[in-house]
């Protein structure tokens, strides 16, 4: 058994074939030990190409996997997907609908005397919420429950990397949140390493440790969720992993930027020192003041989406184009065609313009 | 009980084959399809050695009398074969072949569509029970229904009697995928035509029709390879076309280069339909999809119409169904004192049990590892493999007997006229229904159950042993099922290759009926029906 379950993968280009387009450009990924990552990207962007090299049932056309210490997948090697000990989770579950739950669950594991086997399928069982549910069907169990059956599944033979396919896109949202934490809570009681791929930028950043932004075959950006939502590398990446508020602005010699929302600290300036630049703001760094307020723009109410948990309030403001996106907790005193003032709360983003993803 | 679209097992195996490349482009993995799809691909995988040698193997055998009739036809020479082919007598045979082949297509049409339309689309009562009767005509074989007429009228006999009792056993080929089709087509189509000023009648001729064409014409060109393919009725019928001329040439002459010949062009006849009918089931598949019904049609009143519908299906299930059935009951009860050798019967029973079964092992074997690839990997040698093994699906009957005759005769000559060289002719003619039962059974199990169990440590073999097979045995063994039934019946191979005095009960009653004695022939005709309805009584059962 190695000591490290990081995966490290390099340089992976892939494309199906002649005249088909390049899937994978050149992606690098490393994920450390017992980290749950989360590879998040608009569909077509090569994740699931990604998830399938790396479980080893495509090969790429460059470049490198390695697990561990090991490299399976590089140039003139390439290890079977049965010696790589590497667990999939694929999406519904996809348990053997021929076999019941615990011969589902001990189906990996080999060399493995039986009651070693039952004791073990009990501990799965047990680890992901359905201890006792060993001597059913697949079909008897619901949706939720197949899929952590799938998982015990993959954990049972301990594997190093454990490998989940949009694991949660067949579940209804409401049962979604309670599988994740179950699943987020058995990956980290075993300490295998995860790969989560996902389109939803919620489940990215809520569930895991790591989040690597794919786009185009090439991770864009690969940070903790805090940090990607906080500074994203672009505005690509700060528009696909959540709402964001892009302003125009001219940078001062005192590390501020005049938008038209007025004036806006920054976190960090980016390489090169540029003028002028795009400013990122999230909604919920904005605040709705009364239309004279001191230090805040004014601006027109132009439509208010109401979600329950907060409020969605989108405001026309001189001296920009589109409407800006401004998130309320609490009660909403706005109505459509008042008028209102909007004041900035933090720091911003400042991003190069001409950085945008298609010049890439 | 049928909602099955597919007409009959080579249907099946054709619109398979036309399916694939669909498959293949949408998980071609370009990734605008969901992640699920992308698991499905199959992208440059060579298939394991453990199911690449076997099918390879099953290919070749499949080629192999295809290939040693053309060897044999031009043995003396290409200009011997021309002129067999060339000849005035040849010339005839292809009129009259072809002329029994358009009047046989065109009554099926007639008969196919109109039920179909009269079945789905209108308010016929009892039209689910109609809708079954005009399926149950697959079962009988066609030498049955020459049986049946001649039995009623010895003087029905020529083209009339063989174009009657074609048609009345293969229009359900066209009446089942017109039926399909009608019931895909969405009904707010013809609402449209209607709201914009088209009669009922305007609207079915100028909207429904043009979308049946497709399901019509791969039914027709069904019909038209049965038609071609067929020996059992007009052989009984004493009419002359390919198939009964080069029975008629091989039994009579000891030269077998005409016979051979013959072969050839009948089997270049049967491709070129074989062909044609894959493409029109290709584009029939791409106007289906997306289509799907939203919502059923209202049923059209018929009306004062609606005692004409009646006759018409009551008249087609009457000559179709009951006329088939009734003279045979009347044989039975009619001649039993003159044919009831019960101990003949049993013997003959239980012989064909026997090589319908080994048929059926034998070609359930073959087709497993061929049936397979076709479901999980995609490429031209798949593919190649794949079409290979559906030879038997261009090739009629007593080709395929002749070609393993001449084989037999000159290599092996210990197994000329011995049990495994028939049971190899059923492999061959059959293997077309049992590796497309398996390759739909196959598709029926997520592949990504099978990269599931590759990540948990299985090697291939492993993998195709422990999940593949067991998640397709009911369909692999259905499919065995079919392949039993249609061994049963099967006549123009077994009166060739057959052991000097065996009898199988098609046989046996070929030989009654040709000698007239249709009290003798019933016993037999009753048993086939009987024996082969046990296992589509439990294919039915299992589908359901």
């Amino acid at each position: 058994m190695t000591d490290t379950n990081e995966l490290h993968v390099e340089g992976l280009t892939k494309s199906y074939g002649d005249g088909d387009p390049v899937v994978l450009r050149g992606l690098d990924l490393t994920v450390p030990t017992g980290a749950l990552a989360a590879v998040l990207g608009p569909s077509g962007c090569g994740k699931t190409t990604l998830l399938r090299i790396v479980a080893g049932f495509l090969r790429a056309d460059a470049g490198t996997v390695r697990l561990g210490n090991r490299v399976v997948g590089g140039p003139g090697v390439h290890v079977p997907p049965e010696r790589r000990r590497i667990g999939i989770v694929p999406q519904e579950g996809a348990l053997f609908p021929h076999l019941s739950v615990g011969h589902n669950v001990t189906f990996g594991l080999k060399g493995v005397d039986r009651p070693e086997r039952r004791r073990r399928a009990e501990e799965m069982l047990e680890l992901v919420g359905l201890a006792g549910y060993g001597d059913r069907m697949p079909h008897e169990l619901s949706g939720g429950q197949q899929q952590r059956v799938a998982l015990a599944r993959a954990l049972a033979p301990r594997p190093q990397l454990v490998l989940l396919d949009e694991p949660f896109n067949a579940l209804d949202s409401a049962l979604r949140a309670g599988v994740r934490a179950d699943v987020r809570t058995a990956l980290r009681a075993t300490g295998a390493t995860a790969v989560l791929v996902t389109h939803d930028q919620q489940e990215a950043l809520s569930t895991a440790d790591l989040v690597a932004v794919v786009r185009d075959g090439r991770v864009a950006q690969c940070d903790t969720p805090q940090d990607l939502y906080r500074r994203p590398a672009d505005p690509w990446v700060a528009g696909f992993v959540g709402d964001a508020v892009l302003l125009p602005g001219t940078v001062d010699t005192d590390g501020t930027v005049r938008t038209a929302l007025g004036t806006v600290p920054l976190r960090a300036l980016p390489e090169g020192n540029p003028r002028t630049g795009t400013v990122l703001l999230r909604p919920e760094q904005l605040r709705l003041t009364g239309p004279t307020a001191q230090g805040a723009v004014r601006g027109t109410v132009t439509d208010v989406c109401f979600y329950g948990h907060d409020a969605m309030v989108t405001v026309a403001v001189d001296g920009h184009a589109a409407p800006v996106g401004i998130r309320v907790a609490g009660p909403l005193r706005v109505r459509p065609g008042e008028e209102t003032g909007v004041r900035v709360l933090g720091e911003g983003t400042l991003h190069r313009d001409g950085c945008e993803p298609t010049a890439l | 009980m049928p909602n099955t679209p597919r007409a009959a097992p080579r249907s099946a195996g054709a619109s398979a084959l036309a399916s694939a490349p669909a498959e293949a482009s949408a998980a071609a993995g370009r990734g605008r399809f969901r992640t699920f799809h992308a698991f499905r691909t199959r992208t440059g995988r060579r298939p394991p050695l453990v199911l690449l040698v076997p099918a390879c193997v099953a290919a070749l055998f499949a080629l192999l009398p295809l290939g040693y009739l053309a060897v044999r036809a031009l043995e003396r020479g290409p200009g011997y074969a021309w002129d067999v082919v060339a000849d005035a007598r040849t010339l005839h045979l292809l009129g009259r072949s072809l002329g029994l082949t358009a009047v046989v297509v065109a009554a099926s049409l007639v008969l196919g569509i109109s039920l179909a339309w009269l079945t789905v689309r209108t308010a016929l009562p009892g039209a689910r029970a109609w809708s079954v009767l005009a399926t149950l005509p697959l079962a009988v074989p066609s030498y049955v229904a020459a049986f049946a007429w001649l039995s009623a009228e010895p003087s029905v006999a020529g083209f009339g009697g063989a174009a009657l009792a074609l048609t009345l056993v293969s229009f359900p080929y066209v009446h089942l995928p017109v039926a399909a089709a009608l019931r895909g087509i969405d009904p707010a189509q013809e609402e449209a035509s209607r709201s914009l000023g088209h009669g009922p009648s305007a609207t079915f001729l100028r909207v429904t029709l043009p979308q049946l064409r497709p399901a019509a014409a791969g039914g027709g060109l069904l019909v038209a390879l049965y038609v071609l393919s067929d020996f059992g009725a007009v052989s009984l019928m004493r009419y002359d076309t390919f198939t009964r001329a080069i029975h008629t040439s091989y039994r009579a002459s000891f030269d077998r280069t005409p016979a051979a010949a013959l072969s050839v062009v009948l089997v270049v006849m049967t491709v070129a339909l074989v062909a044609a009918e894959t493409r029109t089931r290709g584009r029939a598949g791409h106007a289906r999809t997306g289509t799907g019904t939203a919502r059923p049609a209202v049923p059209l009143p018929l009306g004062r119409y609606r005692p004409l519908a009646l006759l018409w299906c009551g008249a087609v299930a009457a000559v179709a169904v009951v006329f088939p059935l009734g003279t045979l009951a009347y044989w039975l009860t009619a001649g039993s004192s003159a044919a009831w050798d019960l101990g003949g019967l049993a013997d003959t029973a239980w012989a064909t049990l026997g090589v319908a079964a080994a048929g059926a092992a034998l070609t359930t074997v073959l087709a497993l590892p061929v049936g397979v690839i076709a479901a999980r990997h995609r490429g031209r040698g798949a593919r190649l493999l794949e079409q290979a093994a559906y030879a038997g699906h261009a090739l009629p009957g007593i080709t395929v007997a002749l070609s393993l005759v001449f084989f037999a005769v000159r290599y092996a000559y210990p197994l000329y006229q011995q049990l495994p060289l028939l049971v190899c002719a059923y492999a061959v003619l059959f293997l077309p229904v049992a590796v497309a039962a398996t390759r739909a059974a196959v598709l029926q199990a997520p592949p990504v159950l099978e990269d599931v169990a590759r990540s948990l440590g299985r090697r291939p073999w492993q993998v195709l042993r422990e999940v593949t097979v067991p998640l397709a045995a009911p369909g692999v063994a259905a499919g065995a099922a079919l392949t039993f039934v249609v061994c049963m019946k099967e006549l123009p191979a077994t009166l060739l290759l057959r052991p000097t005095g065996m009898d199988t009960l098609a046989t046996r009653l070929w030989t009654e009926t040709g000698a007239g004695s249709f009290a003798a022939a019933a016993p037999y005709a009753a048993a086939l029906i009987l024996l082969a309805a046990v296992p589509s009584y439990l294919l039915g059962r299992h589908r359901t």
